[in-house]
């Protein structure tokens, strides 16, 4: 018989667990990213656009990705009617 | 095969009416379906069942194949029972999604009527597109005559959706020559099939999709989880040989007829010399081995009708201490000689105890397979046996290609 130690289902069924829920997807990365706060106008279109849905709504009335699972695939930066997302290489963010 | 019928009625209807017949005798809650040739008129039945009332299914009439499987996957996935039909090109078109469904474990029932595949256009006869798709994880199944795809159709549902199974089934028979031939056919009362499918309804239940439950399919796994769901699906396809053999049994109990399982066997318990074939050939390979035994020569057939898992041991069984064995093909196997079936018996030769095979290609592309060419393969199995050279593999139609070989 099969074990049971990664799936609890005959099927691919996964039971929102951290191994396989949860998996960080944001080194695939190769860029990032940088709202300016100054021409954000908090209209949301980054988080409605984002695949992965991980752009949060920060408490200062702005948006900003969670890193974790950002792929940095740049749709945010294209879809903001404001210009106020640029995609920042990873390079410059390491120390 | 035994014909006592409970209760039911026969009629005279076409291969594709049988299996829409069937499809509306199991009460699918979806079916999502694109016409095309020689399946079209499996869905024109549906629909006019649906119209008319008949059929109380969701019937969603998609803008191609792939939106058909990989909407009939959804609904099964949310716990509905289902149906679809394609053909050749059409199963093509949804090839991704008929991967997924078997990765998804979905336990889709369709029906794939043989014709050949993208090559040239070839509206025709050929089972490449059941080759082309052999190793997605679906169990396949290959019915003989009309009749046979009522009762495969029906069967199906038991299998697919057992718990111990969980998998899709594609019943597959041969265009042109099945699909438009219209034969006798015994109709099931709706309360006898209702009956056979009951047993599911006592099994415990399968994972579905439940809004407001933390449950996801068709996650992304790698390494250790994806390993994990294949073994249990090759060990889940294992145990559907057994299975499908208990179902016949039981559709036998029930319907008073019976195919044999995996395999069906034609006089070849005595047989030195048999010939293994699938679908629709099997009738005309029968009423030969009928006219060569009156002459006292002992052939025999074997009939695959479970053709995915492959039903290995079952053959072994059957064919193990015979002189000579004939494999025919209705498909190719690009890059190895003989045809795909055979290719695949090859490998299990050691165990034949000391049974010669050879390959016969015949029936590509609606070519016919006649009795003068069933009686040439039976000839040509007859000389192997006795020790006489006789090529590895033979186009039974194509001369042609017989005495070019070797050549450079």
């Amino acid at each position: 018989m099969s074990s049971n130690q990664y799936f609890n289902h005959e099927g691919p069924w996964s039971d929102a667990t951290d191994s396989l829920m949860c998996t960080d997807t944001g080194d695939w990365r190769s860029e990032r990213p940088v709202v300016d706060k100054e021409k954000c106008i908090f209209c949301g279109f980054c988080a409605i656009y984002c695949p992965i849905q991980v752009m949060e709504m920060t408490a200062d009335s702005c948006f900003k990705p969670d890193l974790d699972f950002c792929k940095g695939c740049g749709i945010c930066a294209k879809e903001c009617p404001k210009g106020a997302i640029t995609m920042v290489s990873e390079g410059e963010f390491v120390s | 095969m035994n014909t006592t019928a409970i209760s039911s009625n026969i009629q005279v209807i076409t291969g594709n009416a049988a299996a829409a017949i069937a499809a509306k005798l199991a009460r699918p809650d979806v079916v999502a379906a694109y016409p095309i040739t020689p399946q079209t008129e499996v869905i024109e039945q549906i629909s006019s069942f649906h119209a008319s009332g008949d059929m109380d299914c969701e019937l969603i009439t998609v803008e191609g194949e792939n939106s058909a499987m990989n909407a009939v996957m959804a609904a099964s996935l949310a716990g509905g029972r289902v149906f679809t039909a394609s053909s050749s090109w059409g199963l093509v078109f949804m090839y991704d999604a008929v991967l997924a469904t078997a990765g998804a474990r979905a336990p889709v029932v369709m029906v794939n009527v043989n014709r050949e595949t993208p090559g040239i256009i070839a509206v025709s006869s050929g089972q490449q597109d059941m080759i082309s798709t052999r190793d997605a994880g679906w169990i396949f199944l290959i019915a003989e005559n009309c009749q046979e795809i009522m009762d495969l159709v029906l069967q199906s549902y038991r299998l697919a959706e057992d718990y111990d199974i969980q998998l899709p089934v594609m019943v597959h028979y041969d265009g042109f020559f099945l699909s438009y031939l219209s034969e006798g056919v015994e109709i099931p009362e709706q309360e006898t099939v209702d009956q056979f499918l009951s047993v599911l309804k006592s099994q415990p239940k399968r994972t579905v999709l439940r809004p407001g439950e933390k449950l996801g399919v068709g996650t992304h796994g790698i390494l250790g989880g994806y390993m994990e769901l294949r073994h249990k699906h090759v060990t889940a396809m294992e145990r559907s040989k057994a299975k499908f053999d208990a179902i016949d049994q039981e559709f036998a109990d029930i319907f008073g007829r019976t195919y044999g399982g995996q395999l069906e066997e034609y006089l070849t318990e005595d047989a030195d010399m048999v010939l293994v074939g699938s679908g629709s050939m099997c009738g005309t390979i029968k009423s030969v081995i009928d006219e060569q035994r009156e002459k006292g020569v002992r052939i025999g057939l074997v009939k695959i009708r479970m053709y995915r898992p492959f039903p290995h041991q079952a053959l072994v069984k059957a064919l193990k201490g015979k002189k000579a064995i004939g494999v025919v093909d209705r498909s190719l196997a690009f890059g190895f000689d003989g045809g795909p079936i055979y290719t695949e018996l090859k490998a299990f030769e050691t165990k034949l105890g000391g049974a010669k095979l050879v390959s016969f290609i015949d029936g590509i592309a609606n070519t016919d397979i006649t009795k003068t060419n069933v009686k040439q393969m039976i000839q040509m199995t007859a000389d192997l046996a006795d020790g006489k050279d006789v090529p590895e593999v033979t186009w039974v139609s194509y001369p042609k290609a017989n005495k070019d070989k070797g050549e450079k």
